[in-house]
């Protein structure tokens, strides 16, 4: 590499810090006063790149970055006001529900207004042209975008040091009931704080555009990269996340410039693994206080009385009786629910009773899906045995991600999950010649003796039930406890002389295995494999169904996964905005139950029994 | 000034108020006295609506303050230093101390930083010190000041003299007597009968959640002592 090169690829990180920092910074402030992590950041970056570009054409670039970013903030406002400030008081998982049911309808407002087709935006007038670095050429806007990035680090110290305001905003994100207490309407500054935070997403996505153009995908893909920012810099701090977002952008631009851009994502993980595994609150971050408010135990989780167990014994009777008098679709759709239900039950598994907020448990479940279709074509295996081992290789996965993860705890752990999650779909949309890149694999049916839709129907109702029930039964053996009781008092359980991170990792590993199941077992029955099947909106679908179900419940899941999987059916075949659809439910469903659909009902019957 | 009656209130199932009532009356000092675990700091919790209330009525001055959040019954003038001082660790002296700043207020004393300093001469020294390096002493006098700044009425003060070096719970109680000379009612919860002896008028007792004794100081902790 030339030295000009090299100092063009240096001045291309700079300028892709920029945007990089405006976002996670955002997403630090809000996370930092409200509690909340907006899962919907990277969809305001979205809408400020749309609205910047549709405004462009009328206004001039210059006008149209302040009003894209003034817009977003204002959207922002709006959210806060009109949703968030109904759930403060909620479960936090239930907040990011909600936060996603918004990237949800936010992704389908754009697709409504703007369209499919990336869009492309304007150049920058004034700085349009390029300045020559010994004999390379680097566009003018990129260096005024590297200088942009450090004013807007200064304007936000200013921000949170020199004005009341801002005294407030530290004040609150330390301890918001003292705020209270001493006259602080949190309110105001929380909506406050949300329209800045959007405002600041909003003026990174506008910015963006004369370097890339508007589209669809890349919400979720900036939010992925602003929780990495976010959680290598460390949680909160604006500083931290500034480096990070240096940091990281340089890593892309330069494994770009060299020409391994397949290696980037790998850089990245090794590169935050090793500030993780150095500094677990990341560079500049500090060990969170304990978030004050009034404690919450979390409920025991009660074994199944035996009435209930006649119950789920009688469903799956009947579900096995089903054939009998049913067919296709509905045993197509079964199909898909049972093994849902044993995805929704693995992720349960780590979430509720092993307390690791996993939000990125579809890594597992693609594994295991590709790894079956991979053995079955690539390594001509049998079917049967490329069922077997597929999930030991989700299982693997989850080992040495789950290594890292259980490092960490709350926040830091679900974001780290996230990043891994969307890691491992990177390489696999990315390595064509193992996974078929975008097109992903096609050609993954079932020996033939399982190839009529009620032989794999039966299977799969097999597998997943005797996989729940093992899983089921695991909560209530020794290592079951160890799990509940390193969730509820780690300090506690070490004393007593419990490996507390062993008994996590090994959870952690067998949620994974079993999310590999389901994903072998859906791989066979489509046929095909995409990266969609392990892309974040199936690490959120499964959230939704456990969080739908009721985290504290056992059988929660299952209803969650039916519910779920039967309503994104119907309303994807029937309706063309079905995300839109599906957030409005979501967004209905944790307004109305905020303890989870099966939570409410057993708030009912316990209300009624007492 | 402020008056309480049927306070019920408690975190999750278990219930830690029973029908409490006490009343505070303009320019006078109140001790409420308990063990540990009697309900002391859950009863100026909920009188500050930073518990929600199950049953019972509060009142401040003319209003009802029992369903009101937190920081209004602040800006009424109520104010409220916790027991466990919770400084703004990350902020300045002064910092913290522009946190609490609310607009002067009719029939109450006007605080500002340049006269909390008088009072507590230590803080004047570090005003650009961040809260989280000061001593437990010195974060207990900017506790105070913080609340002071809102220019309260009224003040909730729960346990001051808990884990104080005895020269500074003296401060303390010099402290509490000249703010009573500005005027301020003040509710203080205590463990510490001679504490308490040294500063408040009049004196309830608190025991598991239920007020068992009324009046003053000298028949209040023979009581309290009997237990």
């Amino acid at each position: 590499m030339s030295y000009d090169s090299f100092v063009i690829q240096f001045l291309n990180g700079l300028a892709g810090a920029s945007s990089l920092f405006m976002v996670a910074a955002g997403l630090s402030l809000i996370f930092g006063v409200t509690r909340i992590i907006n899962f919907a950041h990277g969809s305001l970056y979205m809408l400020g790149m749309y609205i910047a570009v549709a405004c462009a054409g009328k206004i001039g670039f210059w006008w149209a970055v302040p009003v894209a970013a003034l817009a977003v903030a204002a959207v922002g406002a709006l959210v806060e006001m009109l949703l968030l400030r109904r759930i403060y008081a909620a479960p936090e998982l239930l907040q990011l529900l909600a936060t996603f049911a918004l990237v949800l309808v936010a992704k389908d407002y754009a697709l409504w207004q703007w369209g499919s087709e990336d869009i492309l935006g304007p150049r920058a007038p004034g700085l349009a042209g390029a300045v020559a670095i010994g004999k390379a050429a680097f566009p003018e806007y990129d260096l005024f975008l590297i200088g942009f990035g450090p004013l807007m680090l200064l304007a936000l110290w200013l921000v949170l040091t020199r004005t009341r305001w801002g005294t407030l905003v530290r004040a609150a994100t330390q301890d918001r009931e003292m705020a209270a207490a001493l006259g602080v309407n949190q309110k105001w500054l929380f909506t406050g704080v949300f329209a800045l935070g959007a405002f600041l997403a909003g003026l990174g996505g506008a910015l963006q555009i004369p370097r890339e153009p508007a589209t669809l995908l890349i919400d979720l893909s900036v939010v992925s990269d602003a929780f990495v920012v976010v959680v290598v810099g460390g949680l909160g701090s604006i500083g931290g996340a500034f480096v990070a977002a240096l940091l990281i952008a340089q890593i892309k631009s330069f494994c770009i410039g060299l020409g391994f851009s397949q290696v980037t994502l790998v850089a990245e993980f090794i590169v935050m693994a090793l500030v993780l595994v150095l500094r677990p609150w990341g560079l500049l971050g500090r060990v969170p206080a304990q978030a004050r408010g009034p404690w919450t135990a979390e409920r025991p989780l009660v074994p199944p009385s035996r009435p209930a167990l006649a119950a789920l014994g009688a469903v799956a009777a009947t579900l096995l009786a089903l054939p009998l008098v049913s067919g296709g679709y509905t045993l197509v759709l079964l199909t898909e629910i049972l093994l849902f239900a044993l995805f929704a039950v693995s992720l349960h598994f780590i979430m509720g009773p092993a307390g690791l907020h996993s939000f990125g448990h579809a890594a597992y479940f693609g594994l295991g899906a590709y790894a079956a279709g991979i053995f079955l074509l690539r390594e001509k295996l049998p079917m049967e045995l490329a069922l077997a081992l597929a999930p030991l290789v989700a299982g693997l996965g989850a080992l040495v991600f789950g290594w890292f993860c259980v490092r960490l705890s709350g926040i830091y752990l679900a974001m780290l999950t996230l990043a891994f999650a969307q890691i491992a779909w990177s390489v696999v949309f990315q390595w064509d010649a193992l996974t078929g890149g975008s097109n992903g694999i096609v050609g993954v049916w079932p020996a033939p003796w399982l190839a009529s839709k009620t032989a794999y129907y039966l299977l799969t109702l097999v597998v997943c039930a005797a996989a729940i029930a093992f899983l089921w039964r695991a909560l209530y053996s020794p290592f079951g406890y160890a799990l509940r009781a390193a969730r509820d008092s780690p300090l506690r359980a070490d004393a007593i002389g419990m490996d507390t991170r062993r008994l996590q990792w090994a959870g952690f590993a067998l949620a994974g295995l079993f999310a590999g199941i389901a994903g072998a077992l859906y791989a066979f029955s489509k046929g095909s494999i995409s990266p969609e099947t392990m892309a974040v909106t199936r690490s959120v679908d499964g959230l939704v169904m456990v969080l739908l179900g009721g985290i504290q419940t056992l059988t929660g899941p299952l209803w969650g996964a039916a519910l779920f999987t039967w309503l994104q059916d119907t309303v994807a075949r029937n309706v063309d905005y079905w995300r839109a659809v599906i957030g409005a439910v979501i967004l209905f469903l944790v307004l109305a139950f905020p303890q989870g659909v099966t939570g409410f009902v057993g708030e009912r019957l316990r209300a009624r029994d007492a | 000034m402020l008056e309480a009656r049927g306070l019920v209130a408690g975190y999750g199932r278990a219930q830690i108020l029973f029908d409490v009532a006490l009343e505070i009356r303009a320019g006078e000092v109140v001790a409420l006295l308990g063990r540990n675990g009697a309900g002391k700091s859950t009863t100026l919790k909920a009188l500050m609506g930073l518990l929600p209330l199950r049953a019972g009525e509060v009142r401040f001055g003319a209003e009802r303050i029992d369903r009101l959040p937190a920081y209004r019954i602040a800006r009424l003038g109520l104010g409220y230093v916790p027991e466990d001082r919770r400084i703004f660790t990350d902020l300045t002296v002064i910092e913290n101390l522009e946190v609490g700043r609310q607009p002067p207020r009719a029939g109450a004393p006007a605080w500002t930083p340049a006269r909390l300093y008088e009072l507590f001469p230590n803080l004047a020294r570090m005003q650009t010190r961040l809260g989280g390096r000061m001593s437990g002493g010195e974060q207990q006098m900017l506790t105070i000041a913080r609340t002071l700044m809102g220019n309260p009425a009224a003040l909730l003060l729960d346990e001051p003299s808990e884990g104080l070096a005895p020269v500074i719970v003296e401060q303390m109680a010099r402290t509490i007597r000249d703010l009573k000379r500005e005027g301020l009612a003040i509710l203080l919860s205590e463990q510490n009968v001679h504490f308490a002896d040294a500063v408040a008028d009049r004196a309830y007792l608190i025991e598991q959640g239920h007020i068992r004794g009324a009046g003053a100081l000298a028949e209040v902790r023979e009581r309290y002592q009997s237990l």
